[in-house]
């Protein structure tokens, strides 16, 4: 066998044997209705999904910044990392935010400031989040509902997740008392939703997948 | 009024920790998520998207340099619809995949597989009023990972596809029939049902085939929940 052009390359006790893993036919069968489910969005995704943060060619349609020059609303950063059950800062996690402008309202077809209320980040190891981090320029979004308190929706995929996660971004600033999603969570669990203030309009929010202080995901 | 929730469908969903995922042991979250009594109408709001780029939809075409890309050309198409079976109109879908030779394109790809000058390998589309999508692209190869000894991914394309709203986000992979490695493939098998996971398997067209020139391959994706936007709205800005 070894004479095969290239053959060399591999060592014959490599191959084959038995399978780790053999789940027996699989992929035949009947198929039921119903939504499609879930899979992970694997290592690769940042030339598809944020190709112009890390240098890939295809023209970017979604950047990490939503608080273009004509945007009315007070300015801020939003940053933070997402950590794995052993607290190891994830490198390959796709966060995805979407928010109300200064008033409250969402953007619901193009408009003239351009605001959108949506940003992905990748905090990929070679790309702007090459210190692991997700980072987001934006403007402080209104409450949209009353009695609501104001927040950023985020959500979150990664190598390694089956089901992308959904979260809630709020503000230490603001009155939460009365937040009626925030008034469903235990209230142990509240202050993984809160932002932390690390200066003037700067906060970091970690995303926490186990542990004592793991992040709550809402079932939407 | 808070728009009531739709939640997800868990039991059409893999494990969100499935051990023989390795990855999933550690990044998997270890509480249940919680039921909130609404939301707030991000919930059925579609984002909006950009202009997307002429020809964003042909993967042969995309990423070309100085020819055509190797491999065996696929027409790609399929409905959007919700769980009440309308369709969804307006969606942002996109897919990103390996060449033929089961390669990536990604920096981070270590497959001794050749890259393809001529290929990128990822696409974007915006689903028509009728909820239908459609791109041209390669076949891609089956590559190998790391999971366990003698891994091999079966020949996927990812989706990602936002639809009307927060409740209408699908991250998913695409399998081709028949494929002989399917039975090993633990990110497949990661939802238990067997017929609920064979709907990530699409299915080969010979009506939408075009003679002499491609085999079609139709991957109908139906969202969670049903709040799809109004059909007049959509009709302002589509």
């Amino acid at each position: 066998m070894t004479d095969l052009p290239g053959f060399g390359r591999m060592n014959p006790k490599d191959r084959g044997g038995p399978h780790d893993y053999l789940y027996p036919d699989a992929g035949s069968g009947p198929v039921s209705a119903g939504p499609t489910p879930s899979q992970t969005l694997g290592p690769f995704f940042a030339y598809g999904l944020t190709p112009g943060a890390y240098g890939y060619p295809l023209p970017e349609i979604h950047s990490n910044d939503l608080a273009g020059p004509a945007v009315a609303g007070s300015r801020i950063t939003v940053e933070g990392q997402v950590f794995d059950a052993a607290g190891v800062p994830v490198h390959d996690a796709m966060v995805e935010i979407l928010q109300a402008d200064g008033q409250g309202a969402y953007a619901e077809r193009p408009r003239n400031d351009g605001f959108t209320g949506y940003g992905r980040f990748g905090t990929g190891s070679e790309g702007p989040g090459g210190d692991k981090r997700f980072l987001f320029r934006t403007i402080k979004p209104g409450a949209t509902e009353p009695g609501a308190a104001p927040f950023i929706a985020a959500i979150l995929t990664m190598r390694g997740l089956l089901n992308h996660c959904i979260t809630r971004i709020y503000f230490p600033e603001d009155a939460l008392a009365q937040d009626p999603v925030l008034a469903a969570v235990p209230e142990e669990r509240r202050r993984t939703l809160i932002a932390e203030a690390i200066g003037p309009g700067h906060y970091r929010f970690d995303i926490r997948m186990r542990g004592e202080r793991e992040t709550v995901f809402f079932d939407v | 009024m808070a728009e009531s929730r739709s939640g997800r469908r868990w039991s059409d969903s893999p494990s969100t920790i499935f051990p023989d995922y390795k990855s999933s042991i550690q990044r998997g979250p270890g509480k249940a998520p919680i039921s909130v009594p609404g939301w707030d109408r991000s919930l059925s709001l579609r984002p909006v998207w950009p202009q997307l780029p002429e020809g964003d939809a042909d993967l042969t075409a995309n990423g070309r340099v100085n020819g055509d890309p190797i491999g065996e050309r696929i027409l790609l198409e399929g409905g959007l619809t919700d769980e009440a079976g309308r369709p969804v109109p307006g969606a942002l879908v996109e897919i990103w995949q390996a060449n033929a030779a089961g390669r990536y394109i990604h920096r981070e790809e270590r497959h001794p597989a050749p890259l393809d000058p001529n290929f990128l390998g990822a696409g974007r589309a915006v689903s028509d009023a009728g909820g239908s999508y459609r791109f041209v692209t390669v076949k891609p190869g089956s590559y190998p990972w790391n999971n366990h000894r003698n891994a091999w991914r079966p020949a996927h394309i990812h989706f990602s596809i936002f639809g009307a709203g927060i409740a209408q986000r699908l991250i998913t992979q695409m399998y081709f029939p028949g494929d002989p490695t399917l039975p090993y493939d633990p990110i497949f098998n990661a939802t238990a049902d067997a017929a609920v996971r064979n709907r990530l398997i699409a299915r080969f067209s010979m009506e939408e085939s075009v003679p002499n020139w491609a085999h079609c391959y139709r991957f109908d994706i139906v969202l969670s929940g049903s709040a799809a936007t109004p059909f007049e709205e959509e009709q302002d800005h589509d």
